[in-house]
């Protein structure tokens, strides 16, 4: 699909929060000038075209008790779709990128404890026959989600 | 922490909110509470940090941002948080962590992803970030996406 300005507007409008208020997207499409449903119909199209892949609270598993966890595994080409099958039957995988790198699988992990992180990726492994290297973060520096579009 | 009812919350609202003209009474109504409640509710995690914003996630690759670059630094210990901090404030990083090295495999310690239209840019962005590392960087990679493999919310067990 092709993005107009206004779509554009609205999507880095939406990377920002939306207001704990009974009529929320009323409140956004006042401040970018829309009429309520414009506004309800372009985000719904954006979602349906996956220009939007989600949209919707975000949720930190680490206030609720739970933890995240960056891992990488080297997965030998030929088995690498079996692998992925493997890896991504696990709920606990939130994310999973395929890049350029001996380790080639990069997956985040998010448990609803610590010791769901450590059971998951052993479970993994067990699976797979190869090691979850693990990458806890120590410190965040930023999060700049937005993305200018 | 959570209790039940927050659980309920999360579970309804993992897959998104409803984009219709009021959305929490509506999802407050598939949960048997009142629209006030909910809002009450759902400010106290965001006070609290369970919520971290309730937005879009948009896919950089239909935007256009086709290359993304994990950017990744062996960086001395000693100036990592002074270092990461500049990095992490750069306005193309969109996100920024140390993390553990893994020896011998892998010996970064500093993660900074970088989106761009094209490797060139990426490329660019990262010799950037390079300049302001200096000497206090030993090894340096990046590791191009080539694939989505999933991509999902976090999603809660059901539990009984």
């Amino acid at each position: 699909m092709t993005l107009d300005a206004t779509d554009r507007a609205i999507l880095n409008r939406m990377q920002d929060d939306l207001p704990l208020t009974p009529h929320p997207y009323a409140a956004v499409a006042e401040e970018l000038g829309l009429a309520e449903a414009d506004l309800l119909a372009r985000l719904t199209r954006m979602k349906q075209d996956r220009v939007i892949t989600r949209f919707g609270p975000f949720f930190d598993a680490t206030a609720m008790g739970g933890a995240f966890c960056l891992c990488a595994m080297a997965v030998p080409v030929d088995e690498f779709e079996t692998v992925l099958t493997k890896v991504n039957a696990h709920p606990e995988v939130a994310h999973n990128y395929e890049r350029t790198h001996r380790l080639n699988m990069w997956f985040v992990l998010a448990t609803e404890t610590p010791e769901g992180i450590e059971a998951t990726a052993d479970a993994i492994e067990r699976e797979t026959g190869i090691a979850v290297l693990r990458f806890p973060k120590l410190q965040e520096f930023f999060i700049g989600f937005r993305v200018a579009a | 922490m959570i209790d039940a009812t927050d659980r309920q919350i999360i579970e309804a609202l993992q897959g998104g909110l409803p984009l219709v003209p009021a959305p929490y009474a509506q999802v407050a109504d598939g949960l048997g509470l009142d629209e006030d409640a909910l809002l009450y509710r759902l400010a106290e995690m965001k006070a609290r940090g369970v919520i971290r914003r309730i937005a879009a996630a948009p896919n950089h690759y239909k935007l256009g941002m086709t290359s993304n670059g994990m950017t990744v630094w062996d960086v001395d210990d000693d100036r990592i948080t002074e270092l990461g901090a500049q990095i992490g404030a750069l306005p193309f990083v969109t996100h920024c962590y140390e993390r553990p090295r893994a020896l011998p495999d892998w010996p970064y310690n500093l993660f900074a992803m970088v989106h761009g239209a094209d490797g060139v840019e990426v490329e660019e962005k990262r010799a950037e970030i390079s300049v302001i590392l200096g000497d206090a960087c030993r090894a340096r990679d990046i590791l191009y996406s080539t694939r989505i493999l999933k991509k999902t919310g976090l999603r809660l067990k059901t539990k009984g």
